[in-house]
């Protein structure tokens, strides 16, 4: 600890020393390069006083490691931080989300023009790949799963392979072929096509690892009760994915909103809005900064980084719902399951002294409810022809379920309660079975 | 009571063929599941054959100076890749030789080192990270990293001067007041911003191989009075080594087909260019979005050459990649 403060210490004033009197260093990062080197010198040095090599070294290693870990994370968060302080000098201003660039010249204020016409852009572009992606990776995702064999492992390999694909191809294959070809126009479409060739092989194999995780027993067990392979996939294997599989989109939708290279071959540029994905250039967030900033005008680099702010902002919204979805595992549930019945069970403990007093109230309730439902149930079945007795008969329903509805939640808050807690020896309920010791009889 | 009651014939002790009946919903998933693998397998193909199609007619026309012409002036018939190829392959290097230190670092930091509190959280920053669009990296290295690396790059240039590949022409080191414009727009500074893009790729795929070293070797070391260190040195690295390198190769492929931040940064040159501290530098794609508004036909063509000799690369690094990590002791489960 000593000799790591003084490591500090030492590396400090020497940097000190070395960049003001006796060498020209002159900016942050040399600095800090130098101040490092020195530190983990000096911190050798004093270690190697008291300590043995090995200590020594690990020692060292522990330090630079730390600060490498430290480094990425740090330069990470600058990345993210400098985007976002650039931006808000364009953010500042409401017309920036609702204006596009199309009354505004590179020499007009800020408060002129905005970036509508590129996040509408975006968003279309991503929707459009995403109906083309979402359900092609996840059937592809299935095939490889459903029907092993020597052609899914060669569709597995193949999609593997393209994942390899840089972007700048997809959108070179998406011109050879859509636009060369196809003689269509340089649009929203074609964007959305060459995002979607990027963005599949991210859906497929996400989507794949999410299914391998489904636990065999649970498919054996749908088969084993009869039910055939699409029952299987449809009840079985893509509920208990699910919570994985959206986590699985919103990762391909991240990344596929923020690629700029295939949407600049293929998506054209335009400074207006332009809401129709087939004909006409279509303008899409990462485009619109790539635009902005190659612009020497210094509100247009404004806005670029405010571009660039709000798509930041976006992805990282995205990533946010993806975690969260992801990190719901079914362990996490269950988990979260227990808790609240707990909670209820010491709510219940609580309350169960009032309940002991309401429980007559309740139980006249509960029989006050009966009676209006038996009143009713023992009316005459109503004539189909009329109207008003047609309308009778919903009222009749709706009461009916309306007083089984009260008459069970009476019973489930304060009977219930109040009998759980004046009856200590009463077997628990299955809910706390879980953690609580089995009974004798479910040893057999 | 025999086995066999009634009149099923045993003598004939033939095997019967097993048959299969699957319901009409079954027999329609199976096929449009087919479909969509044949249709995702058939996008793969496409690509490569399409740009082999319009990349033909430049090739036929270049034929093997394809592979030694340093100029692209597709319009004149000279035009070759070697110097794209260079540029790219070299700011690719310097990407990973920056990135990989720092990933295992912060890989090995994150799975050994880091207080169980703020692991999940270092986690999802980390792969968090992997999801920033590039051109926000590219922002970032040219309004900001840019002008600090200047002076390291000076340094760099002055004293280690005399190894060809950080030799500066043009900077003087006795003349303080020299341009520093031949330090901007180079492969280092390019490649320092790619390396930032890759190391969280990197980072998690390590940190996926660190995690599964297994737990006894880990602590037998630690029981036999090793440091952590030397634990990390004698069970993590050689346990990971393999999942190592195919983690650095699949960061290497992202930055071989790296875009819009190479493009923001590099001031293009068309010749081989080694001096990596130098101003100018190319990549195959930022050649490809800087050429292609103004190609011809033909030019376009000359572009899809370029395209599928960066595809062929690329998948020939993720193969190797993958192959390696498919080999490991610690990708073996995987």
């Amino acid at each position: 600890m000593f000799s790591l403060v003084g490591a500090v210490t030492a590396s400090l004033a020497t940097t000190w020393l070395l960049s003001s009197q006796l060498l020209p260093i002159t900016g942050v990062l040399p600095v800090l390069l130098v101040a490092y080197v020195l530190f983990l010198v000096y911190y050798a040095l004093l270690l190697s006083f008291t300590e043995p090599a090995m200590i020594v070294k690990d020692a060292v290693a522990t330090a630079v490691i730390q600060t490498f870990a430290l480094v990425v994370v740090g330069t990470l968060l600058f990345i993210v931080g400098f985007t976002i302080i650039r931006g808000a000098e364009a953010l500042r201003f409401p017309n920036f989300f609702v204006q596009d660039m199309s009354l505004a010249g590179p020499l007009d204020p800020l408060s002129q023009g905005g970036i509508l016409h590129a996040i509408v852009g975006s968003l279309i572009q991503i929707t459009i790949a995403l109906a083309i992606t979402i359900p092609l990776g996840i059937l592809t995702a299935l095939y490889m799963n459903e029907m092993p064999g020597r052609f899914a492992s060669f569709v597995r390999t193949v999609v593997e392979a393209m994942s390899a694909l840089p972007s700048i191809v997809a959108g070179l294959f998406i011109y050879a072929t859509v636009i060369l070809i196809l003689g269509l126009e340089k649009s929203g479409l074609a964007a959305a096509f060459a995002i979607s060739v990027m963005m599949l092989p991210i859906m497929i194999r996400s989507s794949d690892v999410v299914i391998r995780m489904v636990p065999a027993t649970l498919k054996e067990g749908a088969i084993g009760l009869g039910s055939g392979q699409w029952r299987t996939v449809w009840h079985v294997i893509l509920p208990t994915a699910r919570s994985g599989l959206t986590t699985a989109i919103i990762l391909a939708t991240a990344r596929g909103i923020g690629e700029t290279s295939p949407v600049l071959l293929t998506s054209g540029f335009t400074a207006a809005l332009n809401l129709n994905p087939t004909s006409g250039p279509m303008i899409s967030l990462p485009l619109a900064v790539f635009q902005f900033v190659k612009s020497p005008e210094p509100t247009m680099i404004a806005r670029g980084f405010g571009a660039a702010a709000v798509l930041m902002v976006l992805v990282l919204v995205l990533f946010a719902v993806a975690r969260w979805l992801g990190g719901r595992t079914i362990e996490k549930r269950e988990r979260a399951r227990l808790a609240r019945i707990r909670r209820r069970q010491w709510w219940a403990a609580v309350l169960a002294p009032f309940g002991r007093l309401l429980a007559p109230v309740g139980r006249r309730l509960a029989a006050a409810g009966r009676a209006v439902g038996a009143t009713f149930r023992r009316a005459e079945p109503p004539r189909r022809d009329s109207l008003i007795l047609r309308g009778v008969d919903i009222v009749r329903v709706a009461l009916v379920r309306l007083s089984r509805t009260l008459r069970e939640w009476v019973r489930r808050t304060w009977v219930d309660a109040s009998s759980r807690a004046s009856e200590p020896d009463a077997p628990p309920a299955p809910a706390v079975a879980t953690d609580a010791p089995r009974p004798e009889g479910d040893k057999s | 009571m025999t086995a066999a009651p009634g009149n099923v014939e045993l003598a004939d002790d033939r095997p019967i063929a097993l048959t299969v009946h699957r319901a009409r919903p079954d027999r329609i998933f199976r096929r449009l599941a087919f479909a969509g693998g044949v249709s995702v397998l058939a996008i793969m193909l496409l690509v490569g054959i399409f740009l082999a199609i319009r990349a033909s007619d430049a090739l036929s026309v270049a034929g093997w100076s394809f592979f030694t012409e340093q100029a692209w002036e597709p319009d004149t018939g000279r035009f070759g890749i070697v110097a794209i190829i260079v540029g790219t392959i070299l700011i690719a290097l310097v990407a990973i030789i920056v990135a990989v230190p720092l990933a295992s670092a912060c890989a090995l930091y994150i799975t050994q080192f880091a207080p169980q509190r703020i692991r999940g959280t270092l986690i999802s920053l980390v792969d968090l990270m992997a999801a920033i669009p590039s051109i926000v990296f590219g922002l970032w290295g040219f309004f900001w990293l840019q002008g600090e690396v200047v002076p390291v790059a000076k340094w760099i240039s002055q004293n280690l001067g005399f190894i060809p590949i950080f030799a500066v022409r043009g900077a003087d080191p006795n003349d303080p007041l020299a341009p520093t414009t031949v330090f901007t727009s180079s492969t280092f500074i390019a490649g320092l911003v790619v390396a930032m893009m890759v190391t969280p790729i990197i980072t998690s795929i390590m940190r996926e191989v660190f995690d599964q070293a297994p737990i006894g070797e880990r602590e037998g070391a630690l029981a036999l009075g090793a440091t952590r260190w030397s634990m990390i040195t004698s069970v993590i690295l050689p346990f990971g080594r393999a999942g190592m390198i195919g983690g650095s190769m699949l960061g290497l492929g992202r930055a071989l087909g790296e875009t819009i931040a190479v493009y923001i940064i590099i001031s293009p040159v068309f010749e081989i260019q080694p001096r990596i501290l130098e101003n100018g530098a190319m990549s195959v794609s930022s050649l490809i979005a800087l050429r292609y508004g103004e190609a011809t036909q033909f030019g376009m063509s000359a572009l899809m050459a370029a395209g599928l000799s960066l595809f062929l690369m690329t998948l020939a690094v993720n193969f190797a990649a993958s192959f390696i990590v498919a080999r490991s002791r610690s990708g073996a489960s995987s």
